[in-house]
């Protein structure tokens, strides 16, 4: 206390030049005329848009990755007052004065230049020495397919920056341990460990294969502490604990974090909301909510409803039916029932209407007060436009022969009487006596004589179906699917009791006002499984290439061209580099296996500390390369050559650790086999 | 009584599971006589008991076997008609006793055993095997059911000698013994004819050898070490040849044999000349000996299917000249192409076809509006096309011309035989992939303009520069646009009379679907060869087949809003497979597994990893272990790791799997999770009965512990024996039926 009183506060800065001017270098070479050219370049054309639905706070989903990477470009764009009012449609466009291009490329900019120095600190927390380490950032500095994807509004940059940060502070982490365990760098390494981590991933999926890496090494770490017997049990837990806090929980943590300001950021609807759940859309401003706002929560018998398919694959659909029956004899000389089509129809029509009977009553209007239906409860669905009965009986769907014709029933006065009692199966219902919800509730509709459910087939009907999709009752007991699943999306009291009037009030838009929200930890999960589960188009693209095609530089990308001076920004990497680095890996692997086996039968060419060394550094560099590389073999999904450069700057700083272990080792130890030779 | 036993037998066959590794582990005992066996003699016991206790083991053995057989031969002959997937494979069955060729995503060793069995067993392959539910009637089938069950009952034996190696406990085994001849799916699977009692038999036989092989890993060289190791290879070799899955305990013998290396290794007081002595042991055993075999079966495939058949269509026009019956075999056509040829151009991706042409149009909107080019699985006139010079419009049949053969990078011009139009490519989107440019027939009588331009291309050039027919794989560019002709495999509307569309792409990748071959090719100015000197060779043979199968596996995609069934429903028994019949009044037979014994081993593993973990990290801190405990954890770790990790390679690859999967393929995970139950409740039991004080008392839990799981297996099985041996009358929600009141889950259909 009062310590300053009797010593003199001093404050000791080492500064390592090396460093500076490592950064500074990089700062120059990424920075130098960021904002040229002034067009949209190759992928910017892609991450572009989702800036501007982020400046415009609508709602998008995109299945590339999760929303912490476009983030961190939308906040260059904010930073640089963007208004998001930019047609990203075509790659070599010029931007519009509006956009700032400058500051929308300076935050990957800014992480590939400090990648920079950071390769160089890698090195030293390896164990490596000086010249090794500035030989790692010199390479980082120069390779050009870097400097390139890191001059540009892409993301692999970045990806590479909180990679590397997460590798760099897990060294500084375990090299605190040897020393101070517990300290503040120790925490301050070990907690920045984990926030990098999640940064990683929550840039790209890929990064996850960088998270695993160093889950991998912390726990190999972590068992060697677990066998330290000078530590006290309590001790050990205490260690243990905090790994697992550091990077388990706050990786999670963050990862839901990104998503809750995302959420939060974009909260208008959009173009992509189709696509989500009728509860997701209706928590968003405007869209589905204005058309929802103000329904009655629960679904009561005469009431009006349209049922959305929960599942929603090929294309979100509600259950539809229309004037036209089957034909009586399909294509292939099957026969139908000739009745009235029930389809699923993917867009808003009067023909989506049903309502909601009581069996054992005869009218179609909600009494008052109004009857709420039940979990396990019996009902009929008339179509409100034809005030027919959605029916299904032993007749063979027109697509799928293995399923059941689904229709809206006409008496033809032939010897097949109608069957359409239905029984709720409320999915997520929490006990056996809920009550049906709008948007919230997912049920199934059983049918009461087959016991099949209403099911979206997900096959598309000939035209004489219009093209909608096929309708068909599946057997309950082939399983539960989604596709089988429907909820309620708009809904309304009936109060007409003639048909005239009704079909009135049917073309008239529901209101009426309640407002409903969905928790976050639903969306989250909602959103991330939609993201997941989006299938891209699987399109070829001019310049795809296979992994294979990455090692040896095969492939290359055309990122722009000046329409009119022919110039041009080409993504191609150093093949020096490229070479020299891969042959540092098969050198690194067969030295590797040279000395294991060797020491297995206990010759020791290298002194311990020199050998655990060479294994941490080909575990994290060799390793690092091959889990950032490995993992697309077993991609389906189209690949492109920047796709490999997280694993190049593994590769990369794998380099030069390889070149000075063979001239401290390998050229010394021929040295002293000469000395002692006679 | 099975706990007596157990401990005379873990006296006497007590052995470290690597004899050379020098520390003795001391096998905890039969708890009731822990103590009385520590204080006597490990001196073996008189001669007489020994006797007495070998033949009461062969017994014990004997009775398993005979128990086995019984429950799988048990009214193997009902259903009397074809069950579910027999439709295939008693199908392919036949295709080797009638020789015709086929074509399956599997390998070709189990379907031939099955042929064999039927051929052996007196079935004359007439049988059609339409569909599931055809009546047998007088045709023999019995043989090969017979032949399946045979190697499905067989699988309890192993599992109870497997799990006798590795725990040296006799109650142990005897508990896997019961956990597998009381499960009704593993009963159900083995009683038809299928693929998976063949490789199920494969998979254990070798995992029985290898570890048999290890326990005589103190007599290296002798010559049960040759017959363990060898027989290991022979069935990796068996068990690939059934199905690719085969690869995973191929992966868990080569962990195994990697393992066992490095242990060698480290041990100084061998040589590194008798290490490399191992080494070349294994490679030889483990490596060319079941590739050899692997091979061989091939060979006798291919020579044993030597007529035409349904599989013709998937192979290349070269692989089709091999067979009989074929249009390709005997053929003889000019080898080399030349200008004024007339010849048929096939893709070189399965199931694409012919490229072909018909006076159709493309509809209006649809690029330009010209005559359609597609292409076409048969055999068809409009398949035809000639070859010309692009620049002169002369007919090179006139004998006054010398014949020029066209050679790699010529430029020519396609001609359509039947309409005379010229193969056209413009800058048109395609049909249906937009990003591609439409491919037509263009020009009249031969005369078009500069976009018939293509220059032909040889991919694979060991043949020189001619295009030599079946053999050359070209490429066709487009010399205006440079694209290259291609098919993208989508079916056209009707319009196109849902043939397949043709393209030119212009992304210059190399893929199948924008190479093609010369397949007929007519030239009466060209002497004719026999086809067999283009015959590829058996290498060729065996990659291409390969090729075709890996296709086909990936080609086995499931729809989005079906109903599939996925890797995690399995171990959970959520839901079975309907074998045969559906309604009450047909023969119901429904795979699924015993649930007792299924939710068992699901709670066996959790308590495995946890018991596991437990000792693990109790170890790594130093902790000192009883000896008793000791010996048990030992078994424990050794010999349940290697099943655990048996149970992991063959279930947890089934996740990344994007092929439709079934229910089924689960079986061979399940035999190691059985077994894998087996260890640790025998080893969870003797630690209960350890820690105990009395000894009766210790004798008492253990011996109660056991016979309530026997009891409770049986039992169950008792319940549950409908589904396997087949069961009419109502469903399970009637209070008539034999199920009523079983159906304890849901999603379970019968």
């Amino acid at each position: 206390m009062l310590g300053f009183l009797k010593r003199p506060v001093v404050v000791t800065a080492d500064i390592n030049l090396n460093v500076v001017a490592l950064t500074a270098v990089g700062l120059l070479s990424r920075l130098w005329q960021l904002a040229y050219p002034r067009a949209v370049v190759f992928d910017e054309v892609y991450y572009g848009q989702y800036i501007s639905f982020y400046m415009k706070r609508i709602f998008f989903l995109d299945g590339s990755g999760p929303p912490f990477g476009h983030m961190l470009l939308a906040l260059g764009g904010y930073l640089g007052g963007f208004d998001g009012n930019f047609l990203w449609n075509r790659i070599g466009a010029e931007y519009s004065s509006n956009v700032p291009v400058w500051s929308l490329r300076l935050l990957p900019a800014l992480t590939g230049a400090l990648s920079v120095p950071m390769a160089y600190q890698i090195l030293l927390e390896l164990g490596f020495s000086h010249c090794a380490a500035m030989g790692a950032a010199l390479l980082m500095l120069i390779e050009n397919a870097l400097i390139t994807q890191s001059r540009l509004m892409l993301l692999e940059s970045v990806l590479i920056f909180f990679n590397l940060l997460a590798v760099l502070s897990y060294l500084k982490f375990s090299n605190s341990q040897k020393q101070r365990p517990f300290s503040l760098s120790w925490w301050f390494w070990l907690m920045l460990t984990g926030v990098a981590c999640s940064c990683a991933v929550g840039v790209k999926y890929v990064g996850v294969f960088t998270y695993l890496l160093v889950l991998a090494v912390a726990s190999v770490h972590a068992w060697h502490l677990i066998g330290d017997r000078t530590l006290s049990h309590v001790r050990v837990l205490c260690h243990l604990l905090a790994r697992a806090a550091a990077l388990l929980v706050v990786p999670a943590l963050m990862y839901l974090l990104f998503f809750y300001v995302h959420l939060i950021l974009v909260y208008r609807s959009g173009p992509h909301d189709q696509v989500m759940s009728s509860a997701f859309q209706a928590s968003l401003e405007g869209g589905l909510a204005r058309i929802t706002q103000g329904q009655p929560l629960e679904v009561a018998y005469g009431s009006q409803v349209t049922l959305k398919n929960v599942f929603g694959k090929p294309v979100p659909c509600w259950l539809h039916s229309h004037q036209s029956t089957y034909p009586m004899i399909y294509e292939n000389g099957r026969g139908s029932s000739h009745q009235q089509q029930v389809t699923c129809y993917p867009f808003k029509d009067v023909n989506n209407w049903w309502i909601v009977k009581d069996p054992g009553r005869h009218q179609l209007v909600v009494g008052s007060p109004p009857r709420p239906v039940r979990h396990g409860d019996v009902v009929q669905l008339v179509h409100g436009m034809t005030t027919r009965f959605l029916n299904t009986h032993d007749v063979a769907a027109p697509l799928s022969p293995h399923s059941q014709e689904v229709s809206c029933y006409v008496d033809y006065n032939i010897s097949m009487p109608s069957q359409n009692l239905w029984r709720l199966d409320i999915v997520n219902r929490e006990s056996d006596a809920d009550v049906w919800k709008t948007i919230l509730s997912e049920v199934r509709l059983v049918h009461v004589n087959t016991s099949v459910a209403l099911k979206l087939s997900g096959a598309h009907l000939p035209d004489w179906g219009f093209r909608q999709l096929e309708v068909v009752g599946e057997k309950v007991s082939r399983g539960y699917h989604e596709s089988m699943v429907w909820n309620v999306e708009e809904h309304r009291y009936g109060k007409s009791q003639e048909q005239k009037e009704r079909e009135l009030e049917l073309h008239s838009p529901a209101q009426m006002d309640v407002s409903r929200n969905l928790s976050f930890m639903a969306r989250f999960l909602e959103l991330q499984w939609r993201m997941l589960t989006v299938k891209s188009d699987g399109s070829e693209h001019k310049y795809s290439s296979s992994p294979l095609d990455w090692v040896t530089l095969d492939t290359s990308i055309a990122y722009w061209l000046h329409p009119r001076t022919s110039a041009q920004i080409h993504l191609l990497g150093n093949v020096v580099i490229w070479a020299s680095a891969s042959l540092a890996t098969v050198v690194y692997a067969l030295l590797f296996l040279w000395y294991l086996l060797r020491r297995r039968r206990s010759i020791r060419d290298l002194p311990e500390d020199s050998w655990l060394r060479w294994v941490l550094a080909g575990a994290l560099c060799a390793g690092g390369w091959a889990v950032n590389y490995l993992p697309f073999f077993m991609m389906e999904k189209t690949l492109f050559l920047y796709h490999y450069l997280p694993a190049l700057t593994f590769q990369i700083l794998l380099l030069p650790a390889v070149l000075q272990h063979i001239s401290d080792h390998l050229c010394r130890h021929q040295d002293s086999l000469c000395g002692w030779s006679p | 009584m099975p706990p007596a036993v157990g401990e005379g037998s873990a006296r006497s066959e007590l052995r470290p599971r690597r004899g050379r590794c020098g520390h003795q582990v001391t096998r905890a005992v039969g708890p009731d006589v822990a103590a009385a066996a520590a204080a006597r003699s490990p001196k073996r016991p008189a001669r007489g008991s020994r006797r007495f206790e070998a033949a009461g083991r062969w017994a014990l053995l004997a009775l398993v076997t005979l128990l086995s057989f019984a429950t799988r031969f048990h009214r193997l002959d009902e259903p009397p008609h074809i069950c579910w997937d027999e439709t295939h494979f008693g199908k392919m069955g036949s295709y080797y006793i009638n020789r015709t060729f086929f074509f399956d995503v599997h390998p070709p060793l189990g379907k031939m055993l099955i042929g064999l069995a039927g051929y052996l067993s007196g079935y004359d392959g007439t049988f059609l095997f339409q569909k599931p539910g055809d009546k047998y009637e007088h045709h023999n089938y019995m043989g090969m059911r017979g032949f399946c069950a045979f190697l499905g009952s067989l699988l309890v034996p192993f599992a109870y000698l497997i799990v006798l190696e590795l725990s040296k406990s006799l109650p142990a085994a005897l508990l896997t013994a019961a956990l597998l001849t009381f499960d009704t799916g593993c009963l159900t699977l083995s009683q038809y004819i299928l693929l998976d009692p063949i490789l199920m038999f494969f998979i254990m036989a070798a995992m029985l050898s290898m570890v048999k092989y290890n326990s005589c890993a103190n007599r290296p060289f002798s010559a049960p070490w040759w017959f363990w190791l060898s027989l290991t290879g022979i069935n990796l070799a068996g068990a690939l040849g059934v199905k690719f899955v085969g690869l995973f305990i191929i992966l868990q013998v080569g962990w195994n044999t990697i393992s066992d290396l490095w242990h060698l290794l480290g041990d100084l007081s061998l040589s590194v000349v008798t290490v490399g002595k191992h080494l070349t042991a294994r490679i030889l055993c483990l490596i060319v000996l079941p590739l050899t075999l692997y091979t061989a079966t091939y060979a006798v495939h291919f020579r044993v299917l030597n007529k035409s058949g349904p599989g013709d269509g998937f192979f290349s026009s070269a692989f089709q000249a091999r067979l009989s019956g074929n249009n390709l075999h005997n053929a003889s056509i000019p080898e080399h192409l030349a200008y004024g040829s007339v010849i048929t151009v096939k893709n070189l991706r399965m199931a694409i076809g012919y490229l072909h042409s018909h006076r159709h149009l493309y509809p209006e909107g649809i690029g330009a509006r010209q005559q359609q080019v597609t292409t076409y699985l048969h055999k068809d006139y409009n398949n035809l096309w000639i070859i010309k010079k692009h620049n002169t419009n002369a007919d090179p049949l006139d004998p006054s011309f010398p014949v020029e053969f066209v050679r790699h990078g010529d430029i020519i011009r396609l001609e359509h035989k039947e309409t005379s139009r010229n193969l056209h490519s413009h800058y048109h989107e395609a049909p249906l992939t937009r990003k591609h440019y439409q491919v037509t027939g263009y020009g009249i009588n031969g005369t078009g303009d500069s976009n018939d331009f293509w220059r032909i291309e040889v991919v694979n050039r060991r043949f020189g520069n001619r295009i030599r027919v079946l053999r050359s794989r070209i490429r066709l560019i487009h010399l205006v646009t440079g694209c290259v002709l291609g098919s993208s495999g989508k079916v056209l509307p009707k319009w196109g009379w849902e043939q397949l569309e043709v393209t030119c792409t212009p992304y210059l990748k190399e893929t199948l679907n924008s190479i093609w071959n010369v397949e007929d090719h007519i030239n009466p100015k060209l002497p004719n060869i026999s086809l067999d000197v283009l015959q590829p060779s058996f290498p060729e043979i065996l990659l291409e087949s390969h090729m075709v199968m890996i296709r086909g596996n990936n080609g086995l995609k499931p729809k989005d809003n079906e109903f599939t069934s996925k890797p995690w429903h399995w171990p959970i028994n959520y839901q079975g497979l309907r074998f045969s019949g559906i309604n009450d009044t047909d023969f119901r037979v429904y795979l699924l597994g015993n649930p007792v014994v299924w939710w068992l081993n699901l709670l066996s593993i959790a308590l495995y990893l946890l018991l596991g973990s437990i000792i693990a990290v109790a170890v790594q801190r130093g902790a000192r272990l009883p000896a008793e405990v000791e010996g048990l954890s030992q078994v424990l770790l050794q010999g349940g790791g290697q099943l655990l990790l048996g149970w992991m390679l063959h279930y947890f690859p089934f996740f990344l799997m994007g092929r439709i999967l079934y229910f089924h393929h689960y079986f061979p995970a399940m035999l190691f999770s059985s077994m894998l139950t087996g260890i640790l409740w025998d080893t969870l039991l003797r630690l209960c009965a350890w820690s105990l004080a009395s000894s009766s008392l210790a004798r008492g839990v253990y011996v109660v512990g056991l016979l309530s799981l026997l009891l409770g297996t049986a039992y169950s099985f008792y319940l549950f024996h409908p589904l396997a041996y087949g069961m009419v009358g109502p469903l399970a929600q009637d209070p008539r039926s034999p199920m009523a009141g079983l159906k304890w889950l849901e999603s379970w259909d019968f």
